[in-house]
């Protein structure tokens, strides 16, 4: 019975805090977005100045992406796709980073 | 009974659909496990471009010769916008009992991601014509038409997925199954779109800036 009066008074709140909650995403997707790709088209950065401000920028808007897209939040019933996501994070950084250095490194020697 | 606790991120069926959510849990830590592997993919595919592109241009052109920004940036719009629609079309088959609606936004969503493989395609068309750039020409070439190329196919087959699903929507109608299939086609979806900000930064910003 509680089931009723919670689908019946709980939708519309909801729905429109959830509705928010992607419009918020889109808009600051958007913003980062337009800060990265104006950086590049107004010259601003080169380099490897231009890596770690682009870096950031991505890295900042994979956040976006996932708190306001995918929802994943700090929130205790989550904690398990936390671990999951922040496991794999380490993974993919150590196939990364692991595979430009040693290539560079082949690199250097074959120079 | 308390009020129903989000059992997964992601958006949740709790209050409209009690019996789907109950089972949404599993079926959905599951294919994030699945989603991490494909990054993992992809992870691999950046390593290599991110040695090809600066060590494998070989007689080739360079990045900043073949990329086109412009066209980047509208294929960043039509991705993210895609993303958000889809989001909505997950609201609309949480709160609204029209199929119709869900449908359209489904629909809404298939376009924009197609409209971006096709921009996609049309720039391998105008590299390869300007700019000679085939994927043999050199290692630099063969890691970006292979990371891009990986990443087309996998919003291609979203596209043909949403295809199935809609039918699905048209003819069982939303029940559970159905329902936990969209919920897990979004987050397949906005993933894609997360790779994406990988690509346009590190290969196309990156790419032109350096």
């Amino acid at each position: 019975m509680n089931l009723k009066t919670v689908s019946n008074s709980a939708p519309p709140a909801e729905s429109r805090h959830e509705q928010r909650n992607y419009c918020i995403g889109l808009c600051l997707a958007l913003v980062l977005t337009l800060i990265a790709f104006g950086l590049v088209w107004l010259k601003m950065v080169s380099g490897t100045q231009a890596l770690a401000v682009l870096g950031v920028l991505a890295l900042v808007q994979v956040v976006v992406h996932l708190r306001f897209f995918l929802h994943i939040d700090l929130g205790k019933s989550h904690r398990d796709d936390l671990m999951l996501i922040l496991f794999t994070s380490l993974i993919l950084l150590l196939i990364v980073l692991g595979t430009i250095w040693i290539l560079w490194d082949q690199h250097a020697r074959m120079m | 009974m308390n009020a129903p606790q989000p059992l997964h991120p992601g958006v949740n069926l709790d209050v409209t659909d009690r019996k789907s959510h109950e089972k949404a849990s599993e079926v959905i830590f599951g294919f994030w496990i699945f989603l991490m592997s494909d990054l993992v993919l992809f992870a691999a595919l950046f390593a290599t471009y991110a040695a090809m592109s600066t060590q494998g241009i070989a007689q080739g052109p360079t990045p900043s010769e073949v990329f086109d920004l412009g066209s980047a940036f509208i294929e960043t719009l039509l991705l993210l916008l895609s993303s958000f629609t889809f989001g909505f079309a997950i609201l609309a088959m949480k709160y609204s009992t029209s199929r119709l609606r869900l449908l359209a936004w489904l629909g809404v969503t298939a376009l924009l991601g197609a409209a971006f493989v096709a921009f996609e395609l049309h720039d391998y068309y105008v590299m390869i014509v300007n700019n000679d750039a085939w994927p043999q020409t050199s290692g630099f070439l063969s890691a970006y038409y292979l990371l891009t190329g990986t990443h087309a196919v996998h919003v291609s087959a979203g596209i043909l997925w949403m295809i199935v699903l809609a039918v699905q929507v048209m003819t069982l109608g939303p029940n559970p199954l159905v329902k936990l299939r969209l919920l897990r086609l979004a987050l397949f979806w906005h993933m894609l779109d997360i790779v994406w900000v990988g690509i346009f930064t590190f290969v196309y910003l990156f790419g032109v800036a350096a």
